[in-house]
């Protein structure tokens, strides 16, 4: 411990990256998980924390085009990445197509897990424009969800590939 | 009735918020400053503090530290019975419990001093289970481990067994659950002399943490403000908690004369805080030879963990419902709740209701084939109906017709076909399946005279833009209240949804309209929501500011008006009991509730009996809850309640070790995923009810009650065993299988 | 966060060989850092007791997936994801394409490797099981150069493997003679909930059939005993057997030896060891579906 507080105001690195298309430095202990250093250096709070291990994907972000659970990721590693949280999801005024549907729908709740949730199914649209049942369950199955049971989320998936559809 | 809101989905108000990311919750919000702050909690279950001693590798001058010595009011969590301090002082009665308390502006020096202070605890010896509480042994509570006892009496249950053709007895067990909301407890306070406690954070009822922190701190009401923020998520869970926490980050923030945040990790909050009561029913029931019940005996304990908390409404709740929708002209229910060394069980989702509904819905089948009727065929002979009574004497004043119910769960989930086919297909198949149904009601509100004594206060206030702003303590916390209050104003007003706005709730604002619990919200705020509004509008009409017919536009010309003349306008509506509600607390005796909702659930279920997982692969819900508000946001209800209470039968099991919870985490206490959820099937019949809003009733609980027992009677009907214990996982059905074939 | 992070280093060396030489430096004073599924979550723990880390996460050299006729050669880094990915191992080894569906989901698929897998050495690992079925063998490299061993016998002990400090995994290489169209495979995996679950018990098996007899049989199980267990013993049994009762009584009997499942917080040894058998039995059965 006192070797470790010797260390405290000098072992922070710093790290460049893009976040959310914009050019980024960002500092912090080597270890320190993507999920803080986005939260409290950029002050991007639309990611959240819901156990810090990797199982309930409040914290999903994106690194270069792959979603990821940003906490754990340790700052070091996103030297030179690309980084999209929520916050670039909708471009200005004009929500995605996802977003949209989770208002429609009734996708969120108390809303915690919906950053995620969207981060989730954005990704899976991404990857699958037309996904089955089953490919929904799949694509979403690492975020939980404790409001909603899952029905109008999948309902908002649905509904926006059918408008995506027709946008494109 | 022509409506333009009430009964139609009107998007949520603060959805855009939420999908954008840009909805603050209280992890959210920093301050300048700003300390946060971490608790020491007891490794043991219960012992005599001897010592704390801090590592001297740790630069405690650093840090605030505060202990039960440093408490200016009274050490205690103001609820109903004072006995659970903030700070344990001399003793600790379960493990986890709070000591001592650290604030320090480095989050990750704090968790190294957390783990530098050692508490030396004398152990005495601990009472694990609501067994050995109930037998006595050992005394760790009052004068006999009892935080609470209640005794239903209808007609004369001893007069019964001697002619009844049946007697048939069962012991029904419920174990415990995790709330398990995503964001977890959390909370930032400002606290000094000169301005008093602030306290804002994550909860369903910020008045009840104004309530304990006046205490607390020993301040006048208006020295205490506190502001629930964008809330992640109750279930019960942010009900009575919140106040330990709020209490915690004021009192270092009135010693350090910083700002003070406290979020607790999920392995914190789920070791810590609240979980379901688990329980045990007893169930001896006399029918005659043709399926009538003739008395109803039950014995109902639950588990009230340490402190007493909110375990008596709890037992109550869990009281009233235990012999459900069902007409018996004899019946005692014995209930209490009493003390083990395990953190306090609390509110959540159902109180107590899910419990008992559980035992009594495994038990109607029991009774059912015990007589050599289906289950359905016994309950229709029995079912109550218009003017008879229930358990509480409550004569049934609505029109409830629970065989209509029936009859259309099963028409949605083919249960008649389905039950033929599988009984045909499982004799040689390996994955065997079966379908089963619950039958419950759930009372709207606070029980009996509950809500008298309650009086809540709801506001409408004229904003200088024009619009009506609701001023309710009501929080939202997912459920819906802005969007269901909205919708209310807005019809009764004949405005637009966009004219209403629902204000943060925030005690130095909004008046006292009671706590977010118990369904209450629509069915009893909704209605004070509704009147508040119509007196707001008497008013600019009393001022002639407005005519007896008018255009949304004349309405915000009326209230600018009004504001231009007269500064301000504010109307408050206070709540009135409907004259024909008796209730006597002493007998027990009485209206329970202004109103039930009642449901009747279908769960369809698959066995591997190569693996032992059973799997719910579909799901009915048919329930008549009045005039249904908003009907996605009512389906979502009952989706989200039927997914916890899929994960509370076969999913989610709190093991314990030494009073402890050893698998506080994600990974190894695990809630249904998008996987496992069944596609669920939500059917509304409504009947509008006089006394709600627009005729509505409440519904936030009632999903929570079904799923166990259809869940567990599909699975009898699948594979012919009958288990009475959740949560069932694949160790206990395997255990049973083996029964059966030893 | 439980962890006092400034205690904690993570290093970036610019090349692998760079990676070998902190590693040979000090051997077992650092400690490679691939996607950090399951270091990070013993660092939020609190319970990461080791202090020093370098990123390899970006070294080219360990990703990718080769194919020559006698093997795959999967480099460490290869995300469960890519795993799926590829045509040829969904084809050929479909077992590990399972195993790396079912692991996590999405965001863990996307950085969690196959060499963090192993090298975590977790008895509950998915993905072992099939790897030892498919005869699959390591590549070690350190400064001092580089050595394929087997990986069937690679775990001794509880998190104990046959790997000197100063080398790390860089590649597994699958035979493709193990696998292809004459043998029938079976994986299964259980863990209470659809997705995203941790194991109690995993499942992997693999037989060769000719006249209707077992030529060859490979099993091997994860989360019944302190590493993943290749069952020998029970699969030499089968050999020149048909499928009938007396067969799976005899490889039942032989399972029961080779596996000693515990009571933890997540299951219990009899339901462990139950469901192991039934399991075998189906594989057997399935053989002759
Ligand atoms: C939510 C969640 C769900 C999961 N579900 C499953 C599951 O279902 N089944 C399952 O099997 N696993 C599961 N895991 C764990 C799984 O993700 C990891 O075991 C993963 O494969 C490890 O790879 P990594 O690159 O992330 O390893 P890291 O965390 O980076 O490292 C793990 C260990 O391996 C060492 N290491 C890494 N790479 C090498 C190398 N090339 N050579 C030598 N040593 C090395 C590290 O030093 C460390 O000790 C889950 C994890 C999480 C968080
Ligand atoms: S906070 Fe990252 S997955 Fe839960
Ligand atoms: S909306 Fe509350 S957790 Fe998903």
């Amino acid at each position: 411990m006192p070797e470790a507080t010797e260390k405290e105001r000098s072992g922070k690195v710093v790290v460049r990256c893009t976040v959310n298309g914009r050019d980024a430095e960002l500092s912090g202990f080597p270890m320190a998980r993507l999920l803080d250093v986005l939260r409290e250096e950029l002050k991007l709070t639309g990611t959240k924390e819901g156990c810090g291990e990797g199982e309930c994907g409040a914290c999903s972000v994106f690194i270069n085009g792959k979603i990821v659970n940003s906490c754990l990721v340790p700052l070091m590693q996103v030297e030179g990445a690309r980084v999209v949280t929520i916050e670039g999801i909708a471009s200005d005024e004009q929500l995605n197509a996802i977003q949209e549907a989770f208002i429609e729908t009734g996708g969120a709740q108390c809303g915690i897990c919906t950053p995620g949730m969207v981060m989730a199914a954005v990704n899976l649209l991404d990857r699958n424009s037309e996904p089955t049942e089953s490919d929904i369950r799949a694509g979403l199955a690492g975020n939980l969800c404790r409001c909603t049971g899952y029905m109008k989320i999948f309902e908002a998936v649905v509904r926006a590939c059918q408008h995506s559809g027709v946008k494109r | 009735m022509q409506t333009r809101f009430i009964g139609k989905p009107m998007p949520r108000k603060e959805g855009r918020e939420k999908v954008t990311g840009r909805a603050r919750y209280i992890d959210d919000i920093t301050m300048p400053g700003m300390l946060f702050g971490a608790t020491v909690r007891s490794p043991v279950p219960r012992g005599r503090i001897k010592e704390i001693r801090f590592d001297p590798q740790i630069p405690w001058d650093e840090f605030t530290i505060v202990t039960a010595q440093d408490v200016p009011g009274s050490n205690y969590v103001a609820l109903i019975v004072n006995d659970q301090p903030y700070l344990a002082d001399r003793l600790v009665n379960h493990a986890e419990e709070p000591v001592l308390l650290l604030a320090h502006t480095d989050k990750y020096l704090l968790e190294e001093a957390r783990r530098a202070v050692r508490l030396e605890i004398e152990p005495l010896p601990p009472v694990f289970t609501l067994d050995e509480s109930d037998e006595k042994k050992e005394i760790i509570w009052g004068e006999d481990n009892v935080f609470k006892s209640f005794l239903v009496e209808k007609g004369n249950v001893d007069d019964v067994w001697a002619g009844a053709d049946f007697i048939v007895e069962g012991e029904y067990r419920t174990g415990a659950q995790e709330q398990l909301y995503i964001e977890t407890n959390g909370v930032i306070a400002v606290a000094n002399p000169e301005e008093g406690v602030t306290v804002w954070g994550s909860m369903q009822c910020p008045y009840y943490v104004h309530k304990a922190l006046i205490k607390l701190f020993n301040l006048p009401e208006d020295k205490i403000r506190v502001v629930q923020t964008e809330t992640g998520g109750g279930f019960g869970g942010k009900e009575e908690y919140p106040s330990m926490i709020a209490g915690h980050a004021a009192l270092l923030a009135w010693k350090s004369g910083k700002p003070v945040k406290i979020i607790y990790d999920r392995a914190e909050d789920m070791a810590a805080t609240t979980k379901r009561h688990p329980s045990r029913t007893r169930h001896r029931t006399a029918v005659t030879r043709d399926g009538r019940l003739l008395g109803m005996e039950i014995d109902f304990v639950v588990d009230g963990g340490a402190y007493a908390t909110l375990s008596a409404v709890v037992l109550s709740r869990g009281t009233i419902h235990a012999a459900g929708p069902y007409n018996c002209p004899n019946v005692r229910i014995r209930s209490r709740a009493v003390a083990t060394n395990v953190p306090p069980h609390g509110a959540f989702r159902g109180f107590g209701a899910p419990q008992s509904i559980f035992a009594l819905e495994r038990h109607m089948n029991k009774v059912a084939r015990a007589v050599g009727l289906s289950p359905e065929e016994f309950r229709r002979r029995n079912f109550i109906r218009e003017g008879e009574t229930t358990a509480t004497s409550q004569v049934i004043r609505e029109a409830v017709d629970m065989q209509r119910l029936v009859e259309r769960a099963f028409e949605l989930s083919d249960y008649r076909d389905k039950q033929e086919r599988f009984a045909r297909e499982n004799e040689s198949a390996r994955v065997k399946r079966g379908v089963g149904f619950a039958s419950f009601m759930h009372g709207a509100g606070f029980t009996g005279s509950g809500e008298k004594y309650l009086q809540s206060i709801v506001g409408a206030e004229a904003t200088p833009e024009g619009r009506v702003r609701i001023l309710a303590a009501n929080t939202e916390i997912g459920q819906g209240t802005n969007t269901i209050f909205a919708q209310i104003a807005a019809e009764a007003l004949g405005l637009d949804f966009e004219q209403i706005e629902v204000a943060q709730p925030d005690t130095a604002n909004v008046p006292n309209s009671g706590p977010t619990v118990a369904s209450r919200t629509t069915m009893i705020v909704g209605k004070l929501v509704e009147s508040a509004a119509l007196s707001l509008r008497q008013t600019l009409q009393n001022s002639k500011l407005l005519a007896d017919s008018y255009s949304p536009e004349d309405f915000s010309r009326a209230c600018r008006d009004y504001l231009a003349k007269y500064g301000q306008l504010k109307s408050f509506s206070q709540y009135k009991q409907p004259a024909e509600i008796d209730w006597d607390d002493e007998k027990y005796r009485g209206d329970a509730y202004g109103a039930f909702a009642w449901a009747v659930y279908v769960a369809e279920v698959s066995v591997d009996t190569l693996t032992f997982e059973a799997r719910v692969e579909d799901f009915v819900a048919v329930q008549e809850v009045g005039r249904v508000i908003n009907p996605t946001m009512a389906a979502g209800q009952i989706e989200g309640g039927v997914a916890q209470g899929i994960g509370y039968t076969l999913f989610e099991n709190v093991v314990w070790r030494g009073g402890r919870m050893i698998n506080n985490q994600m990974t190894n206490y695990i809630i249904p995923t998008t996987a496992d959820i069944p596609p669920i099937r939500v059917h509304f019949e409504e009947m509008p009810y006089e006394h709600g809003p627009g005729g509505a009733k409440g519904i936030g609980e009632l999903p929570m009650d079904g799923a166990a027992p259809a869940i567990l009677n599909a699975i009898e009907n699948a594979t012919g065993l009958e288990l009475n214990q959740i949560p069932l996982m694949p160790e206990q059905l395997m255990e049973a299988f083996r029964g059966e074939h030893a | 966060m439980r962890a006092y992070l400034p205690a904690y280093e993570l290093q970036r060396p610019a090349s692998l060989d760079e990676a070998l030489r902190l590693l040979a430096s000090a051997p077992g004073e650092w400690r490679p850092f691939a996607g950090g599924t399951d270091l990070m979550v013993l660092l939020e723990a609190g319970k990461l007791e080791h202090r020093k880390f370098f990123s390899i996460w970006h070294l080219d050299e360990l990703r990718g997936i080769e194919e020559t006729i006698e093997h795959i050669t999967l480099g460490a880094l290869t995300t469960y994801t890519e795993l799926q990915s590829n045509e040829t191992m969904r084809r050929e080894f479909p077992m590990l394409c399972v195993a790396a569906s079912e692991t996590g989901a999405i965001a863990i698929q996307n950085r969690g490797t196959l060499g963090g897998n192993i090298a975590n050495a977790s008895p509950a690992a998915d993905s072992p099981p099939a790897l030892i079925v498919y005869g699959a063998e390591l590549e070690l490299v350190s400064a001092r150069g580089a050595r394929w061993i087997a990986y069937e016998g690679f775990h001794t002990a509880y998190k104990q493997m046959r790997m000197e400090p100063d080398e790390l995994i860089s590649r597994i290489r699958l035979p493709r003679a193990s696998a292809g169209d004459n043998w029938k495979q079976y994986y299964r995996k259980v863990g209470t909930r659809k997705a995203q679950a941790i194991s109690k018990i995993c499942f992997a098996g693999a037989a060769r059939l000719g006249d209707g007899q077992i030529e060859e049989a490979r099993i091997s199980m994860g989360s019944v005993a302190p590493t993943v267990v290749s069952c020998t013993k029970t699969a030499s049994i089968l050999r020149g057997r048909r499928v009938n009762k007396e067969t799976i009584g005899a490889a039942q009997g032989e399972m029961k030896k080779e596996i000693v499942p515990i009571d933890d917080l997540r299951s219990t040894a009899d339901y462990r060891l139950q469901v192991s058998l039934n399991l075998l039995e189906d594989f057997l059965l399935s053989l002759e579906r």
